[in-house]
């Protein structure tokens, strides 16, 4: 099953600024008065585009947002797997592991990237960095091997250029791909 | 033979993603026609007469689809589009999108003005956020337009459009698990009837269409849906974007007009120009993953030795026995170098992962496969492993609320039935069956 089978963590109270609010509000509007509940995926988007992941309090504060219980976000939040439910690094890398792109090596990529940071799937570098996941097809078969950070598509890796886009990412070059 | 093009025939006008460029190559006159001199049953005829298959994978005629509509008085019908795309090896709706927004844009207007829809939804997956952005800045500029909005070229037709954006889970293409997302649930996919025509989008009568569907409604309407049916073989009619990947010397998204045979597709200089590397051609899994695959020798003949053909009939031609789907056109190519067990415990392990979970014989059926798949792959399965995949198979087929569990079915079917050495292979040569693959299996004699 895609559903994260972790436990929720607990976490500090957030704060959403205005800014988010309105984003929020803006999600809401798109939706006919009473099928607000419809815009909880981009609202938990919006969040951990805000916030790097979602947490307890943040799905509360949602929940609240839409007037539902708390618990008809939960059970959305874990069961889409674009959501983080605990912390991840700063450039969390979901490189892709299905059929095509194995074809084209992305067993080996995945391979090469965790040695290279020194951590396994799942894991998060000691300076919080980056986080290595993989992740089901990400519809962009023929371009493989291929990982998605922060909105963006990766595309034709090779061990070379996975490298090199590390360092980009180190050195803050890379600009968030959407949100 | 180098295909006409309806969908990307403007793909290379430089600024075509923006309102202008795309009106000046005559974008968003078909609508104006359309709302000015059509009436929006006119619309649903053309559609019909095109002979259009639904290009989301089940290949379901779409005026057909279209007429089971429900229309009760002063409730609200719905269209909404399937962009979650997420079928491993298809790719083509995120490239039509993201390099001609428009036509999706038009496509939706002119389609719900067909059904009656004052508003219509796009469930884009949520890995795609780049590309909602660029749809909504597409919606934006019709809005300001005035294509979208109220009074729609002075017809009196209103309509709202909204992009959305889905988080991760293949299974909200399935049209009913993608309503329950859409309204902000879980994606568990609906118990049918009631289908989606009656009580779809909060419970009201809602198409649901692919991008790629709603798409071609734009050509059809404009040049007329006997124009459409013209091109392609049967009822295999128009054209149809493939998108190919693999071991390809040159993988992307293609349009084709269907009839173009197997053969020139995979080998062809306007198209995928052969094998990567100069390898044989091993396998093929022509129409998305969830489609049986091929062995080379029924790739580009059917088993009859006549010339396969990419379309929804040729591609089945042999039934399951020995022909596969044109599907969602997901084409994957395999080369001598891969092996099939592993691929297909690959696959497995993508439908145990993305099962809903919400029936046993799937939720517990696909898992199960996966561990004896993964035994076999690593070289610790034993023969009757074999046969108790073929058994699990059964117990799932057509034991579900909706087709994914089929779906993860079939392909392990496939590959057993063709490739039954192979999986022997495994079994028999254990260390070996870690360090290579088994290599290309023999082509029968045809009597
Ligand atoms: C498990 C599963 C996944 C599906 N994924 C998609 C998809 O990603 N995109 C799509 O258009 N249709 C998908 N479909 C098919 C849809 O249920 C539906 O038939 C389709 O959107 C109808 O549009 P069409 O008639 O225009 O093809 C999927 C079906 C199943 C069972
Ligand atoms: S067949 Fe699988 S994915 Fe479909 S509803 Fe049942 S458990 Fe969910
Ligand atoms: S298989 Fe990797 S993007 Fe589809």
């Amino acid at each position: 099953m895609s559903h994260s089978t972790k436990p929720i963590i607990a976490a500090e109270p957030v704060e959403f600024s205005a800014e988010l609010l309105a984003k929020m509000e803006e999600a809401k509007n798109l939706f006919p008065d009473g099928k607000e509940k419809s815009a909880l995926l981009k609202m938990l988007h919006l969040a951990q585009a805000e916030f790097g992941w979602v947490s307890v309090p943040t799905m509360d504060k949602i929940a609240d947002l839409l007037s539902i219980q708390p618990v008809e976000v939960y059970e959305v939040a874990t069961f889409y797997t674009m959501f983080h439910l605990e912390p991840v690094g700063k450039y969390v890398f979901e490189v892709c592991r299905t059929g095509p792109c194995m074809l084209v090596g992305s067993d080996q990529l995945i391979e090469h990237i965790g040695k290279k940071l020194n951590i396994g799937v799942g894991e998060t570098t000691a300076d919080g960095l980056f986080t290595l996941k993989t992740a089901e097809c990400l519809g962009g078969c023929g371009y493989g091997p291929l990982l998605q950070c922060r909105h963006r598509f990766h595309e034709h890796l090779t061990a070379e250029k996975v490298d090199e886009l590390m360092e980009q990412y180190r050195r803050g070059e890379i600009e968030s791909g959407a949100l | 033979m180098k295909s006409r093009k309806l969908l990307l025939e403007h793909l290379d006008v430089p600024g075509i993603q923006g309102i202008e460029a795309y009106v000046k190559q005559g974008g968003y006159s078909t609508l104006e026609k359309a709302l000015k001199k059509m009436s929006p049953d006119e619309v649903v005829e053309e559609v019909k007469k095109s002979g259009l298959r639904g290009r989301g994978g089940a290949g379901f005629p779409t005026g057909l689809k279209w007429s089971f509509l429900a229309k009760p008085e002063g409730i609200p019908r719905y269209l909404v589009c399937n962009a979650d795309e997420s079928e491993p090896g298809t790719f083509k709706d995120r490239y039509l999108m993201e390099k001609i927004p428009h036509l999706l844009v038009e496509g939706m207007i002119l389609s719900s003005y067909a059904l009656g829809a004052n508003t219509s939804y796009i469930y884009i997956r949520g890995e795609f956020m780049y590309v909602l952005e660029i749809l909504q800045k597409a919606i934006q500029e019709a809005y300001a337009k005035g294509y979208l909005g109220k009074n729609i070229f002075g017809s009196g037709f209103d309509h709202d459009l909204v992009v959305t954006p889905g988080g991760g889970a293949y299974i909200c293409g399935e049209e009913t698990a993608l309503l329950e997302s859409l309204e902000g649930k879980r994606g568990n996919p609906r118990i049918k009837p009631p289908f989606p025509a009656v009580k779809g989008l909060w419970a009201s009568p809602t198409v649901v269409n692919n991008v790629e569907s709603i798409a071609a409604v734009v050509p059809i309407v404009r040049d007329g849906g006997e124009a459409y049916a013209s091109i392609g073989i049967g009822k295999s009619t128009g054209t149809k974007l493939i998108s190919a990947c693999g071991n390809l010397a040159r993988p992307g998204v293609y349009e084709i007009e269907l009839g173009l045979s197997v053969e020139e597709f995979i080998y062809g200089d306007d198209y995928c120009r052969g094998i990567a590397n100069g390898k044989k051609l091993k396998a093929c899994v022509p129409g998305g993953s969830s489609v049986p695959i091929l062995p080379h020798f029924l790739v580009t003949k059917t088993a009859a030795g006549e010339n396969r053909l990419m379309t929804y009939e040729s591609l089945a031609d042999g039934g399951f026995q020995s022909g596969s789907m044109l599907g969602s056109g997901g084409f994957i190519v395999f080369d001598e170098d891969q092996c099939i067990v592993r691929n297909t415990w690959n696959f497995t392990r993508f439908y145990a992962h993305e099962s809903c979970g919400q029936c046993s014989p799937c939720r517990e059926g696909t898992g199960w496969m996966e561990k004896v798949l993964h035994r076999l792959e690593s070289g610790k399965g034993q023969m009757h492993d074999i046969d108790l995949l073929a058994d699990i198979n059964k117990k799932i087929e057509g034991n579900t609320i909706c087709p994914l569990g089929d779906a993860a079915a079939w392909p392990v079917a496939a590959a057993i039935r063709h490739f039954r050495e192979e999986f022997e292979w495994h079994v028999t040569h254990p260390e070996e069956a870690q360090k290579r693959n088994y290599g290309l299996i023999q082509q029968p004699v045809v009597a």
